[in-house]
């Protein structure tokens, strides 16, 4: 459904993205995840039709977003990153609007459809304007949903949403995704994890990585970090630890809790315990420290720069 | 053409959401309605010394001024704020052509002055019911068609002027600039110079209108005039769409 060869985009002396190669099937939610100025968005924009690409090219829904923008337009859904609404007019009205340009048939209903979808059909006949972030995200997300569009492109599309409304989203997605393609950006790992069957990791314009987001972990994390705290002073706790075999990169913190590493596979934190119980120490905590989004990129940009 | 139409009636339905169609509405309607009272009052003092019966077309003369003031600031918002506002993202990534997005909102400003045109019919019916036996309707018919073509004019230069800029302010006094420069300062020079003061004379958007339709002839020079300024102002806003989706 999305089939992306050798993408690159330009402003002016700038290089947004360079050389994107990936695609999405029917039926896959496929997760965009980067930081910030990455590159998510330019992608995006190229497979809405918004603007055309420096170089390469994209087929998106069997059409190409060039040379038949219009078609692919009509068969993609897109919530835009700043989610941008005509403030001054009511909800329905909005998304009445949004489906007469797409020609929906029977449109008053079909708006009462998808509002009653997002969870907005009380705040149908309110103003755009008044509404808060959230509600807006979320009428932005009707009207990417609006015409069933078989591609739906989101950018960013559980930002700014309470923790409720983003189970709500990301359970819809999930729903639409079943049949659907869907691309969706986030910088959210846990989000990536949570709905997306496949993760393309991209940092600087180039896909770093791309896997399903179990391999992609397994990958990454070469090694467990753990943190352990005891009661009262603990000054020899790191020699203790230190005595069991197969741990590494002991480190005291300035708390008093001390930090250890392993590699992955073998568990090491029962002989850890034990040994911490055998030195007379009252073990408070024993807790694995899981890797942050942040830390796999660091991981991803600096192994991607040693295999170069 | 639906989809044309789709924008032009949410552009119509969105004027009415702001202060700005009232205070336009106002400023031409109350002068217009001031000006007739003075044409009826003058030739009420003049029929006792034999003077010729009053007319409506200045009054249409009066509105097509008023426009070159006030149509800027109509158009002003048309794309400019769409861009500013992100919207125009909106309008670029549903199935909407460059041409219709801006023709859309060319026909939505073009019904906003056409309803305010209506209400101005009542000048000419009132004056019929004076005036015995009755007024010239076929000088009001081209009056009327002559407003029309220079309003389409102006609008789809304003809106055309509307897509260049992303600040409002920006494209109001652009627009305004270009429509004083066309319709006081281009045929100028004309008296000074031969053979090119013709050129210049036929680049006025005044002179095809006020010597010319709104007195009752219709020729075909000076419709192709304000079709092809029409043609134009609708070239340069899709144009600066194209251009804005490559930057």
């Amino acid at each position: 459904m999305i089939k992306v060869s050798g993408l690159t985009k330009d402003y002016g002396a700038r290089r947004a993205i360079q050389n994107l190669n990936f695609d999405a099937q029917q039926g896959e939610i496929v997760g965009f995840l980067g930081p910030n100025g990455a590159g998510k968005t330019t992608t995006m924009r190229i497979l809405t039709g918004y603007m055309p690409p420096t170089d390469g090219e994209a087929i998106v829904a069997g059409y190409d977003v060039v040379e038949e923008s219009l078609e692919v337009r009509k068969r993609v859904g897109y919530l835009p990153e700043t989610v941008p609404l005509y403030t001054d007019m009511v909800v329905f009205d909005y998304l009445k609007f949004m489906g007469e340009l797409r020609h929906i048939p029977n449109v008053d209903d079909r708006v009462d459809e998808v509002l009653d979808m997002v969870g907005l059909i009380d705040r149908a006949n309110g103003y755009i304007g008044n509404l808060s972030k959230g509600m807006r995200q979320r009428v932005g997300l009707a009207q990417a949903l609006l015409h069933r569009p078989e591609v739906l492109i989101l950018d960013e599309p559980t930002i700014g949403l309470d923790p409720g409304q983003v189970v709500e989203v990301r359970e819809l997605i999930r729903e639409i995704g079943k049949e659907r393609t869907v691309l969706l950006s986030t910088h959210l790992l846990y989000e990536a994890q949570n709905i997306c069957d496949r993760v393309l990791i991209i940092n600087k314009g180039k896909i770093v990585a791309e896997d399903t987001t179990e391999n992609l972990q397994a990958r990454l994390i070469g090694a467990e970090r753990v943190v352990v705290r005891v009661r009262g002073e603990a000054d020899e706790l790191a020699d203790t630890i230190k005595q069991v075999k197969g741990v590494r990169e002991v480190e005291t913190k300035d708390d008093g809790a001390v930090e250890f590493e392993f590699a992955s596979g073998k568990d090491l934190r029962p002989e850890v315990a034990k040994q911490i119980i055998k030195s007379g120490y009252d073990l408070l905590e024993l807790r694995p420290l899981g890797m942050s989004l942040e830390e796999i990129f660091l991981e991803l940009t600096g192994s991607d720069s040693k295999k170069k | 053409m639906r989809t044309i139409w789709t924008i032009a009636k949410r552009e119509y339905d969105n004027y009415f959401n702001s202060p700005l169609a009232y205070v336009i509405s106002f400023a031409i309607l109350l002068p217009l309605g001031i000006y007739f009272a003075l044409i009826l009052w003058v030739s009420a003092q003049q029929s006792f010394m034999g003077g010729g019966a009053p007319e409506s077309t200045p009054i249409n003369w009066l509105f097509v001024f008023l426009m070159i003031f006030l149509s800027p600031a109509l158009t002003m918002r048309a794309l400019s704020d769409e861009a500013r506002m992100g919207t125009l993202e909106l309008m670029l990534t549903a199935p909407v052509r460059d041409f219709e997005l801006v023709a859309g909102k060319w026909l939505g400003a073009m019904l906003f002055v056409l309803s305010l045109a209506l209400v101005t019919l009542v000048f000419p019916i009132i004056l019929n019911n004076f005036v015995t036996p009755g007024i010239d309707w076929q000088v009001i018919i081209s009056s009327y068609i002559g407003l029309i073509l220079v309003v389409s004019a102006l609008i789809a230069l304003g809106v055309g002027i509307s897509a260049i800029f992303t600040n409002q302010f920006a494209a109001f006094f652009a627009t305004l600039g270009l429509f004083f420069f066309l319709w006081f300062m281009i045929s100028l020079p004309a008296s000074y110079l031969q053979e090119s003061g013709a050129v210049l004379n036929y680049l006025s958007l005044s002179n095809h209108f006020s010597q010319s339709m709104n007195v009752g002839t219709i020729n075909l020079g000076d419709i192709a005039y304000y079709l092809s300024l029409t043609a134009l102002g609708l070239f340069v806003g899709t144009t600066a769409i194209e251009i804005r989706r490559w930057r």
